[in-house]
């Protein structure tokens, strides 16, 4: 067995396989599936100072290789979370990571802090790039002075390892990159969804609440491989990638352009064992191409 | 309740009527143990347009053969695809999930099962449950005519049937709620329903005036199945509850229907 680990930021991973948020809920939905202890970190659903509600249903589209979401930050709030949530993860033998979203600066400090106190917990992943909510997430996203001014604060707040998550819905996302890591990101993660639309020609409706929501699933996966690649080339922090992984195949393009880890999000919907095996799959690469650790493929794209 | 994904095999496919599928599903070993009213995520393989599992309600249970039998109404190509799986064929499921209807507390107790098109399915399993434990339920189905009434002989064996056609062609004219049977002044300590919307909101209606509980099978669009996403929401006197963890089964004291 090749060596897997892999480190972002500070932060070492058994193995370079995440889930994405959102995705996987908090772990402990999928522990009949996988054992929890063999992902190399499990990032749980998008955390908020305050509680939010969320979109009204309809918030879920099937698309051709893909679905659109619009769920919109549903969650009981980060002090819920330290309450209820994290005592029943904190043991869980990997990293624990929680998204944290916000609608202000203020509040993606405020909660981060909160997350920070946390014992087990040993990082955040910062989402700045939520298309499903009004005020704020993507706002920030778009923008190279947004995304610097969010980061500044929580990094005064938040002394562990802080992750970046990157919208694809912009025209430059090396340059967002680079002012993240210039404001003090330890990793960056892309793709967050792309913006998309569904229609149902009968009702002559949007198929969503909201009408707009966020494309995932291997329709993305050739967009984010390239962002990744874009951005692995311009900042000097890890980059996660993610996007339309289905399997280790995928996994290992996304390294090769570039990525330290990856992250797994709509195939756990279809296969809810999917992020062990991509483990695995990554592992029989490496064996087969004769390399002893997984650091020897990242970014070892032939040009 | 331990959820697990499982390769089985077609043992039989019989087509009730055209569009309807009954799909027999076994593993040649004992199957996990599942309530009445949870349901499976099923993949769909070979079909363009289906990406995500689709969610069908558990039928019926075969202890002995070891088969797990799941309804199928032919409504797109996800369901068209499961409806032309020949026996001998694989597919995988993930189950059981869901909560599931609230059994009866003792064998006395008089549950009516309403179940309107092929929401009828997941009752023959109530039922079953109901009748091992000594219970003999009522059902009353409902369809728009007589073709649309499937597996009458099964319920039969496990209780009283009482039948709707819109049409009149089998039981009482009219609609589920139109029967008889709510004149009778029968009295049901327990009301389980699951079909269209609309059915399930003037059941509730009806159980509402006479002051019976009432639960509800919900089948809001879903993408995990397993509480993760929050797709599924439904907004309810709680807030928003995800259908497919939290349900698909509910009170009808819990939703926020214009009852
Ligand atoms: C908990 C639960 C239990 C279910 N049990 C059964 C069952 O026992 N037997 C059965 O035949 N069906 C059942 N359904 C509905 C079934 O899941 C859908 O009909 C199926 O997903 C449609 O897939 P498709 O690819 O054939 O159609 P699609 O191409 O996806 O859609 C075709 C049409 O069906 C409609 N549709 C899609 N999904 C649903 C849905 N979830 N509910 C209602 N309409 C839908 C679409 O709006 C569209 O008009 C259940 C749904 C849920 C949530
Ligand atoms: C239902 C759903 C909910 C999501 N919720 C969040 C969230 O709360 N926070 C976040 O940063 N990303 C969220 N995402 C985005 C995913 O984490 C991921 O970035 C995206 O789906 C692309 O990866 P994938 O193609 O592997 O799914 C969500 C995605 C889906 C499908
Ligand atoms: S379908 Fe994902 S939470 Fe219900």
């Amino acid at each position: 067995m090749a060596d897997l680990s892999v480190n972002i930021g500070g932060l070492k991973l058994k193995n370079p396989v995440m889930t994405a948020s959102g995705t996987f809920g908090y772990g402990l939905e999928f522990s009949d599936f996988v054992n929890l202890e063999d992902i190399g970190g499990i990032i749980v659903k998008g955390t908020t100072l305050k509680p939010r509600e969320g979109n009204p249903y309809p918030r879920m589209a099937e698309t051709a290789q893909g679905m659109l979401n619009c769920v919109g930050l549903q969650n009981k709030g980060v002090d819920y979370f330290c309450e209820h949530i994290y005592p029943q993860i904190k043991d869980i033998g990997t990293n624990m990571i929680v998204n944290v979203s916000g609608s202000c600066c203020e509040d993606y400090a405020e909660c981060a802090a909160r997350i920070g106190e946390l014992e087990r917990i040993p990082a955040i992943e910062l989402n700045i790039s939520c298309p499903n909510v009004k005020q704020g997430g993507m706002a920030f996203g778009v923008t190279a002075e947004g995304a610097a001014s969010v980061v500044k604060a929580v990094r005064e707040a938040y002394k562990k390892t802080l992750i970046v998550k990157l919208s694809p819905n912009v025209t430059d996302i090396a340059g967002i990159a680079r002012s993240v890591e210039d404001a003090g990101a330890d990793a960056v993660s892309l793709i967050n969804t792309l913006m998309g639309m569904a229609i149902d020609i009968e009702k002559r409706r949007p198929v969503l609440s909201i009408a707009t929501g966020g494309l995932s699933g291997p329709a993305v996966k050739p967009v984010a491989l390239r962002m990744v690649w874009q951005v692995a080339k311009a900042v000097k922090i890890p980059v996660v990638g993610l996007g339309g992984i289905m399997n280790a195949r995928d996994a290992v393009e996304f390294l090769l352009a570039g990525a330290t880890a990856v992250e797994i999000g709509t195939a756990n919907f279809i296969d809810p064992a999917v992020t062990v095996k991509v483990a695995r799959g990554i592992d029989e690469y490496l064996e087969r191409h004769g390399c002893s650790s997984v650091r020897e493929i990242i970014g070892a794209l032939e040009a | 309740m331990r959820k697990y994904i499982l390769d089985l095999t077609v043992a039989a496919n019989e087509h009730l009527r055209e569009g309807y599928a009954l799909l027999k599903l076994t593993q040649g070993r004992p199957l996990p143990s599942m309530l009445p009213g949870q349901f499976a995520e099923l993949k769909v393989e070979g079909s363009e347009t289906t990406f995500l599992r689709r969610p069908i309600s558990i039928n019926y249970v075969d202890e002995e053969k070891n088969e797990v039998w799941f309804l199928i109404h032919e409504v797109g190509d996800g369901t068209r695809k499961l409806g032309a799986m020949a026996p001998g064929d694989t597919l995988s499921v993930v189950m059981p999930l869901g909560n599931g209807f609230t059994m009866p507390a003792s064998s006395d107790e008089k549950v009516l099962l309403v179940g309107g098109g092929v929401g009828t399915a997941p009752l023959l399993y109530m039922g079953k449950k109901m009748a091992d434990m000594g219970c003999r339920p009522s059902f009353l189905l409902g369809g728009r005519s007589a073709g649309d009434l499937m597996q009458l002989d099964m319920f039969a064996e496990l209780g009283d049937v009482y039948l709707t056609t819109e049409d009149g062609s089998a039981g009482e004219q009219g609609f589920v709620t139109q029967h008889s049977l709510w004149g009778e002044g029968q009295r049901f300590d327990r009301i389980a329903t699951c079909g269209p919307k609309p059915m399930m909101v003037a059941v509730a209606r009806c159980a509402q005036e006479r002051g019976i509980d009432c639960e509800a099978s919900l089948e809001n669009m879903m993408a995990c199945g397993l509480g993760a996403c929050l797709c599924c929401v439904e907004n309810t006197v709680e807030g928003n509850l995800c259908v497919c963890k939290e349900g698909p089964v509910f009170n009808t004291k819990k939703l926020l229907w214009q009852i």
